[in-house]
């Protein structure tokens, strides 16, 4: 391997340098029938799963195939896809928020072809490349983090655990049979880099062992007043020990008090969580975005904790599955999951799903866990109550 | 003959949804394949170090990448995370294997040449894994070394006239729905706001010198498809003032079965006939619609823009004309003191070109929290600890009742010394003239 240089001298590092230019602008990538018809689109609507018309006030039309992807792609796998663009789409595509493929196309006579070639390309493993849906009152892409594949964080993978889910849940991605949109999101580790934190369910992964202290190395590699003030709960206090006979400086950890967010490994290495017995997922259900029919909300905890069974999870797989079931079959039209366990009441949302509720489902954290006491004798007798 | 046996992850290619292993080793195929006759400039066989270490996580169920490390390009503070094996000796092609932030253009349209040249970029300097895209929105490109990353920069830069994102504490990079580019919902150009802020902050984008993470996200309207209010600091919603628009010959349209109600959301399960009754007028959050068979009456006055009654009936119910923003503040995940949603700060303001109204709340709020917030602590929290008031004032926004979604109920109430006559100072002497000790 030799080493090629695209230009950069490293003696002169601000040579010819370009800096702050920011990202290209968005309007040299838009397909032609958009940029024509920016700002002047009518009305839309979904023809089948996973494909949209948008129509124009001067009656242009765009078809949107919508397509499910696994978010971390391969080039050989983004060429596919650009090769397809070109093939049918005069080489422009787009990518959703939920991490969803967009083909356009500004004619309805260019879409069989479309969808039949998206169908038709399978990985050699079997499964779809392409898959069409996620649209209207569907299961969408699993937005979701890094996991064990690049973080050093995670106390969960999160490909692999989407790719279980998914696939049992697949009929919903290319059916629009639920009540309303249901948005899944898994965050590998509570930094929730994907916002799991108000979505239909969150998938979230926890630990549930205090840090392990590594003192040979500790004061070397962190700062320990750091390590003690990142700490939300006070729980970590400067202290000294003794390693192979020396007396070092390092941190001990109050165990009672940690409620294992990693926000001190974040800020010093030495502090480790991770942990085969002690990591899995919660489940949290009952989030919502849109301020449609009722205000934003976050997600509530409903299972504190899922162990992590590679490689198919099989039990979150199942809890998912079920609660995605129960609610389907329960909810009203255009009931969001939150809205339908609010109406029915949150008591009753555990006997209708059948989850266990265990004390670790009462919030004990600082003030806003009051809030969420009942303070009523407003409730339904379930078979919770002996 | 795969380097690492996986018979765990080989579990995660059937089924039909696309599988990320398949994707992985169809790489290592390529890339050992290489039928371009490329210098691969890290080692070629990365992706199956990385199913080899990902296997051995499955069986340990504990990561296996190491704790950050500082790399990066000259000059800049974020856009590049360092990443390490902790097992270099068993999977030497991901020893090193940092990821690349390439901010993303607004909307996240593209074209086959330009995203011909990443795969060109990272099939040479990369492994050729990305993630399409990153949580905050960012092209994320996954895996290379050291020695290559001032080499990429240069090629982004010069090549692909194209820009790093942000990571560490600094602004992250900005994103936007989709907005007029294909939505007629759109209440302001989302894109155009996100691409003119990303590069209005470009020193805040690149070189950390705030407490935390600063996101914004531009939503054109209160369907929210960005999660902006859940998921950034600063939210922009798209917002309008005046009437909704009716077609009243459309709703009878609607009602009589002609046009599918949402759009055609719903068709994959027999829910009978639309009721606009049930579906609409009941639907409706503050009950400010009456259908009498033959007209559909909206009290404009009552209405909170949920966007149900347009979602249901898109060719009949239009957004009012008189558009802008409502701007949301403070929306974090549970990292440090739990989640938090953003809390309206202002109920509308224009979003027209060149946005300095907006400029001038941001850089009102950045000039606070930079002086205020603690050490990792996001705007939210600095809100929470300080008071809403403060933010308040900090922006020269004044106190209205859209602030809260019920007032106080607790009279602990802070006065400032100059809202009470007279001051605090007072003198005992003049006290204890009317009160014995």
């Amino acid at each position: 391997m030799a080493f090629i240089s695209s230009g950069y001298n490293p003696d002169k590092p601000m040579e010819d340098r370009i800096t702050d230019i920011g990202p290209r602008k968005y309007d040299e990538f838009l397909p032609p029938v958009i940029k024509k018809n920016f700002g002047e689109w009518d009305y839309h609507e979904i023809l089948e799963p996973g494909v949209l018309v948008h129509v124009a006030k001067s009656g242009d039309k765009v078809f949107t195939v919508r397509v499910g992807a696994a978010r971390l792609m391969s080039t050989t796998m983004i060429r596919e896809m650009l090769e397809i663009a070109d093939k049918h789409c005069d080489g422009h595509l787009r990518f959703t928020t939920r991490n969803n493929v967009e083909f356009m196309v500004d004619d309805e006579s260019k879409l069989a072809g479309l969808k039949e070639d998206l169908l038709s390309r399978k990985f050699a493993g079997g499964s779809y490349k392409f898959p069409i849906g996620g649209t209207g009152a569907s299961i969408t892409n699993i937005v979701h983090t890094q996991g064990w594949v690049h973080c050093h964080t995670p106390a969960t993978d999160a490909s692999g655990p989407v790719k279980a889910i998914m696939d049992e849940c697949f009929e919903h991605f290319s059916k629009m049979d639920l009540p309303a949109p249901l948005r899944i999101s898994l965050a590998c580790c509570l930094n929730m880099c994907g916002a799991v934190h108000a979505s239909d369910i969150g998938l979230v992964g926890i630990h549930r062992k205090p840090p392990i202290i590594d003192h040979a190395v500790l004061d070397n590699v962190c700062e320990i007043p750091l390590a003690v003030a990142s700490c939300p709960l006070g729980a970590i206090k400067p202290t000294k020990t003794e390693v192979k006979g020396e007396k070092v400086n390092t941190v001990a950890v109050n165990e009672d008090r940690c409620m294992y967010c990693g926000n001190c490994y974040t800020m010093c290495p030495a502090l480790p969580l991770a942990d085969k017995e002690g990591d899995g997922i919660a489940i949290m259900v009952g989030g919502k975005i849109s301020n449609r029919i009722s205000e934003p909300k976050f997600s509530k905890v409903v299972v504190a904790y899922v162990p992590n069974e590679t490689p198919r999870w099989p039990t979150l797989t199942k809890m998912v599955k079920n609660i995605v079931e129960v609610y389907s079959k329960n909810a009203r039209k255009y009931e969001r999951l939150g809205d339908w366990a609010e109406r029915i009441g949150w008591e009753k949302f555990f006997e209708v799903t059948g989850i266990p509720f265990t004390q670790h489902c009462i919030d004990d954290f600082r003030d806003p866990a009051y809030y969420t006491w009942r303070q009523s004798t407003q409730f339904k007798f379930t078979s919770h109550v002996k | 003959m795969a380097k690492h046996p996986t018979p765990m992850l080989d579990q995660l290619e059937s089924g039909p949804w696309p599988s990320f292993v398949s994707d992985i080793k169809q790489e290592a195929e390529a890339r050992a394949k290489n039928e371009k006759g490329l210098d691969y400039q890290i080692p070629v066989d990365c992706p199956e170090d990385l199913l080899g270490v990902l296997e051995l996580t499955y069986h340990d169920q504990e990561t296996h990448w190491k704790h950050g490390g500082i790399v990066g390009v000259f000059g800049y503070g974020g856009g590049v995370i360092g990443r390490y094996c902790d097992q270099p000796e068993q999977f030497p092609g991901v020893a090193h294997f940092h990821t690349v932030r390439v901010n993303q253009p607004s909307g996240k349209y593209y074209t086959s040449e330009y995203l011909r040249q990443i795969c060109d970029l990272w099939d040479l300097r990369g492994s050729g894994l990305t993630n399409m895209h990153g949580s905050t929105g960012d092209i994320v490109l996954l895996g290379t070394t050291t020695p290559q990353l001032e080499e990429i920069f240069y090629e982004l830069t010069h090549k692909l006239n194209t820009d790093l994102g942000g990571s560490g504490s600094n602004l992250r990079t900005p994103a936007a729905c989709l907005g007029k580019s294909r939505c007629e919902y759109a209440c302001y150009d989302s894109q155009l706001l996100c691409h003119t802020m990303t590069n209005e902050y470009q020193d805040e984008l690149h070189r950390p010198a705030f407490p935390y993470k600063f996101k914004f996200k531009f939503d054109a309207c209160p369907n929210g498809c960005v999660a902006s209010i859940a998921r950034s600091d600063f939210s922009v919603i798209g917002m309008w003032k005046d009437d909704i628009k009716i077609d009243q010959e459309k709703v009878k349209a609607y009602v009589g079965g002609e046009f599918a109600p949402n759009a055609g959301a719903h068709a994959g399960r027999d829910w009978g006939k639309f009721d606009i009754e049930a579906e609409v007028v009941a639907l409706c959050p503050t009950k400010c619609m009456t259908w009498d068979g033959q007209t559909l009456k909206i009290d404009n006055a009552e209405c909170v823009r949920c966007m149900h009654c347009i979602n249901v009936m898109p060719r009949a119910l239009k957004i009012g004309d008189e558009t802008g923003a409502s701007i949301c503040c403070g929306a974090k995940a549970p990292i440090l003191d739990g989640a938090q949603m953003g809390s309206l700060l202002v109920p509308f303001i224009p979003a027209e070109e060149p946005f300095d109204e907006i400029k001038e709340v941001v850089e009102n709020i950045w000039d606070w929290w930079m002086e205020e917030g603690k050490n990792r602590e996001r705007l939210g929290e600095t809100m929470k600890r300080m008071g809403f008031q403060k933010l308040l004032e900090v922006t020269g926004i004044e106190a209205m009742p859209q602030h809260v979604s019920e007032p106080r109920n607790n009279p602990y109430i802070f006065f400032k010394e100059e809202e009470v006559p007279g001051g605090w100072t007072r003198d005992i002497a003049d006290y204890r003239s009317r009160h014995q000790r």
